[in-house]
C-alpha cells in the first residue's frame, strides 16, 4: 500500500518519455512554424533515449505501483518495437505534413502521448491500467485522424473511428466489470487464480466470469479491427492523412496484442477454453473476409485496410493456441505485420505530393519504369505482406501456422493456408500493375529532398529480405521473453 | 417505522414521478429541470446510504455541471417538440419490451447469490471521502496519475482541433489596452463659438 520510490526508477522509460513530452510541449510554443524541425528532431531523440533506456534495464521480472504495472522481458520487447517503429513513422510522414500544411507540434505530442498510453498498456498489471493506457492511445489516435479539419472525409472518419471506439471501450469496460463482480478484484494476477479456482467453482460464478469474458474478447476484437468488428477500419485507414494511417496502421498492432495477452493468458489464463473457440472463430471470418473483399478495392491505403484485417486473422491464430510458443508466434507476426506496413505505406508516403496523394493502385502504373529502386522496395514489402518465401511475412505466417497444428488446431491452420493464397492476388496484382502496365507518366520520379527519409525506407525494404534471411535471433528474443525453451 | 424508512420512500417517491415527468412532459427545459430533481434526490437517497461521497460528486458533477451545459443546448436548439413525439404511440411497446427485458436480468443478477469469494472491503470508517482519498493517492496513484494524462491530451486536441486564425478575427489585445493613455480616448476638439442659429418657428 506504501508509494516506494523504487517504483518510479521501474518506471524509467515511461518517467523519461512523459519529461520528454512536457518539455517538447513547452518548446513547440515558442518556435516559428519554420522551425518546427527541432520539435521533429527531439521526438525523435525522446523515442531513442527511451527505447535506450529499456535496453539497459536489467531489473528481473517486477511489478511496481502495487501490482498496477508489469515489468518484464515481455513488456520491454514489446515497447522497443512500439517505439522504434513510432520512429520510424515520424522519419517517413515529415515531407508528406510539410505538403500539407500539417507540419504542427501537435501531430508529434499526441503521437508520443499515444506512444506513452500503448507502453503503459502493454505493462497493464491490473483492468484499470489497461482501461487507461488504452484509453490514452486512442484518445489521442482519434485527435490524431481529425488532424486535417478542412478535409471532410478526416472528419468523417474521425467521427467514425471516435463513435465505435468509445462503444468498443464501454463493451470493454462491461466484460471488465463482470470479471470484477465473480473475482472482487482488479488485479490481473489475482484474478488469474481466482479464475481458475471458479472453474471448478459454482455455476453462477462461471457464468458471469464467461460473460465478462466474452465482452472482453469483442473489446478487443474492435480494437484489433478484427471481423466481424471491422468495420471502423477501412474508413479511418482512408480518410485520414496517410502519414496518419502508418502511424494507426503499425505500432498499435503490437500493443493490441500486448492488450490480448496481459487481459487473457495474463487475467483469464483458466478461461482458455472459453476464449480460445471465440479467437478461432474471429480469426477465420477475419481471414476471409480481409482477403475477399480486399481483391474488390482499387484504394490502395482501403485495400492494405483489409488486409490488416487478413494479418489480424493471422496473429489471432497465434493467440488462440493458448500455449508460450503460440504467443511468441503471434508477437513475431505483430512485429513483423508492423514492419511489413511501414515500408508499403512509406512507398505511398514517398510518392505523395503537394495536391497529389499517391494512394489509388493505378497511381503506381510502371513504377518500375519511373523508379525501379522503390518499385522494388514496394515488391519487397507486397511480396512480403503476401507471404512469399524467403521474405520476412513467410516465416512470419510459418511460425504462426506450426503452432496452430502443433496445439491441434489442424483445420484452422488449413483455413488460413487457402484463404492466404486467394490473398496472394491482389498483392500480386499491386506488384504486375508496378512492372507491367505502361506508366501515365513516362518522367522519372521526382523524388523528396529528405535524404533520411529516402535512406530508411530504403533500409526498411532491404530489411524484409535480410529479415527473411536471418530471423533467428528476433524469434530468439520473442522465445526468450515467454521463457520457451 | 423509522425516519430513515420514512425519508426513504419520500425521497424514491419524488425520484420515480420525476423520472416519469422527465419523459412525459412536453417543454424539454421542463424535462431538463425534472432531471435535475432526479439526480437532486438519488443524491439524497445515496446519503441516507452513508455514501457522502458519491452524493456530493453527483450533485456537483451532474448538478453543476452537465444539466447546466444540457440546459443551455436544450435552450438555445429550437427544438419541435411535436416532431419529437411523433411516434410514442408507435414506438411505446417497443420500449416496454425492451424495459421489462431490463427488469428481468437486473433481477436474475441481483438474485445471484454469494458474488464475492473474498471478504467485502473494510468498512469505510468514519468517512469514505477520506478513504477514497488514501485509496486514490496509495493504491491507484498510477491509475490517477494516467487518468491525468488523459485530460492533458484531450486539453492538447480540443485546442488543435478548434482553434483557427480566420482573417478578420476581432480580437481584444490586453497588453495595448493597458497601455492606453487617456488622448487615446478622449478626444478634445476646440470649436469655433458660432451666432445662436435662429429657431425654427
Amino acid at each position: 500500500m506504501n508509494f516506494n520510490l523504487h517504483d518510479l526508477v521501474l518506471l524509467a522509460p515511461e518517467d523519461f518519455l512523459l519529461g520528454a513530452i512536457c518539455a517538447i510541449l513547452l518548446i513547440d510554443l515558442f518556435l516559428k512554424p519554420a522551425q518546427r524541425g527541432i520539435t521533429h528532431w527531439l521526438s525523435l531523440a525522446a523515442l531513442i533515449g527511451t527505447i535506450a533506456l529499456i535496453l539497459t534495464d536489467h531489473d528481473p521480472a517486477t511489478t511496481a505501483f502495487n501490482g498496477a504495472y508489469i515489468h518484464d522481458g515481455i513488456a520491454a520487447v514489446l515497447k522497443v518495437f512500439i517505439l522504434g517503429v513510432t520512429a520510424a513513422v515520424f522519419v517517413y510522414s515529415r515531407g508528406y505534413l510539410r505538403d500539407r500544411k500539417l507540419y504542427i507540434g501537435e501531430f508529434y505530442l499526441l503521437c508520443l502521448f499515444g506512444v506513452l498510453g500503448m507502453m503503459l498498456l502493454v505493462s497493464a498489471g491490473n483492468l484499470v491500467m489497461v482501461y487507461l493506457g488504452l484509453e490514452l492511445f486512442t484518445l489521442s489516435s482519434y485527435a490524431l485522424v481529425a488532424i486535417n479539419r478542412d478535409s471532410g472525409l478526416s472528419s468523417e472518419a474521425a467521427m467514425k473511428y471516435f463513435v465505435l471506439g468509445a462503444l468498443a471501450s464501454g463493451l470493454l469496460l462491461y466484460g471488465m466489470s463482470m470479471i470484477y463482480g465473480a473475482t472482487g478484484t482488479l488485479d490481473l494476477a489475482k484474478i488469474h487464480e481466482l479464475a481458475a479456482f471458479a472453474a471448478g467453482g459454482p455455476q453462477s460464478h462461471q457464468a458471469l466470469l464467461a460473460f465478462g469474458v466474452v465482452f472482453l474478447v469483442v473489446g478487443i476484437g474492435f480494437k484489433f479491427g478484427a471481423a466481424p468488428f471491422h468495420m471502423w477500419l477501412p474508413d479511418v485507414y482512408e480518410g485520414s492523412p496517410t502519414a496518419v494511417t502508418i502511424f494507426i496502421g503499425s505500432a498499435p498492432k503490437i500493443a493490441a496484442f500486448g492488450m490480448a495477452y496481459r487481459l487473457l493468458e495474463g487475467g483469464l489464463g483458466g478461461m482458455q477454453p472459453h476464449w480460445q473457440e471465440m479467437l478461432a472463430a474471429l480469426a477465420v471470418v477475419s481471414l476471409a473476409l480481409g482477403n475477399i473483399v480486399a481483391i474488390a478495392q482499387t484504394n490502395l491505403k482501403r485495400m492494405l485496410a483489409y488486409s490488416t484485417i487478413s494479418h489480424v486473422g493471422f496473429l489471432l491464430l497465434g493467440l488462440a493456441n493458448g500455449t508460450p510458443s503460440g504467443y511468441a508466434a503471434a508477437m513475431f507476426y505483430a512485429f513483423a505485420y508492423a514492419i511489413m506496413a511501414a515500408a508499403a505505406f512509406g512507398v505511398i508516403l514517398l510518392l505523395a505530393r503537394a495536391g497529389f496523394e499517391a494512394e489509388n493502385i493505378d497511381d503506381f502504373k510502371g513504377l518500375n519504369q519511373r523508379n525501379p529502386w522503390y518499385a522494388f522496395v514496394m515488391l519487397m514489402a507486397m511480396a512480403s505482406l503476401a507471404g512469399i518465401p524467403p521474405l520476412f511475412g513467410f516465416f512470419a505466417k510459418l511460425l504462426v501456422l506450426k503452432a496452430a497444428i502443433d496445439a491441434g488446431m489442424l483445420w484452422l491452420a488449413i483455413v488460413a493456408i487457402v484463404f492466404a493464397i486467394i490473398g496472394l492476388y491482389y498483392y500480386l496484382n499491386v506488384i504486375k500493375v508496378m512492372y507491367f502496365d505502361a506508366p501515365a507518366d513516362k518522367s522519372p520520379l521526382v523524388l523528396p529532398q529528405d535524404l533520411p527519409f529516402r535512406w530508411l525506407l530504403s533500409l526498411n525494404g532491404v530489411a524484409l529480405l535480410v529479415l527473411g534471411l536471418y530471423w533467428g535471433p528476433l524469434i530468439d528474443w520473442c522465445y526468450r521473453a515467454f521463457s520457451v525453451g | 417505522m423509522s425516519v430513515d424508512l420514512i425519508l426513504f420512500y419520500v425521497f424514491s417517491v419524488i425520484l420515480a414521478l420525476a423520472a416519469l415527468g422527465v419523459i412525459g412532459v412536453r417543454n424539454s427545459v421542463h424535462a431538463a429541470l425534472l432531471l435535475v430533481l432526479c439526480f437532486f434526490t438519488t443524491a439524497a437517497l445515496w446519503l441516507l446510504m452513508q455514501a457522502e461521497f458519491l452524493a456530493i460528486a453527483l450533485v456537483l458533477v451532474y448538478v453543476g455541471a452537465v444539466m447546466v451545459l444540457f440546459l443551455f443546448v436544450v435552450m438555445m436548439l429550437d427544438i419541435n417538440t411535436e416532431q419529437v413525439r411523433e411516434g410514442f404511440i408507435r414506438y411505446l411497446p417497443v420500449g416496454i419490451g425492451v424495459a421489462a427485458v431490463m427488469l428481468v436480468e437486473m433481477l436474475l443478477l441481483i438474485g445471484l447469490k454469494g458474488m464475492a469469494f473474498t471478504a467485502p472491503v473494510d468498512p469505510a470508517g468514519s468517512s469514505n471521502t477520506a478513504w477514497l482519498g488514501m485509496a486514490l493517492y496509495t493504491r491507484f496513484l498510477l491509475p490517477f496519475e494516467v487518468a491525468a494524462l488523459i485530460l492533458t491530451v484531450a486539453v492538447i486536441a480540443a485546442v488543435m482541433l478548434t482553434l483557427r486564425k480566420r482573417a478578420g478575427t476581432r480580437y481584444q489585445n490586453p497588453s495595448q489596452q493597458v497601455a492606453v493613455k487617456a488622448r487615446d480616448r478622449v478626444r478634445i476638439v476646440k470649436m469655433p463659438s458660432a451666432a445662436k442659429p435662429e429657431a425654427t418657428p
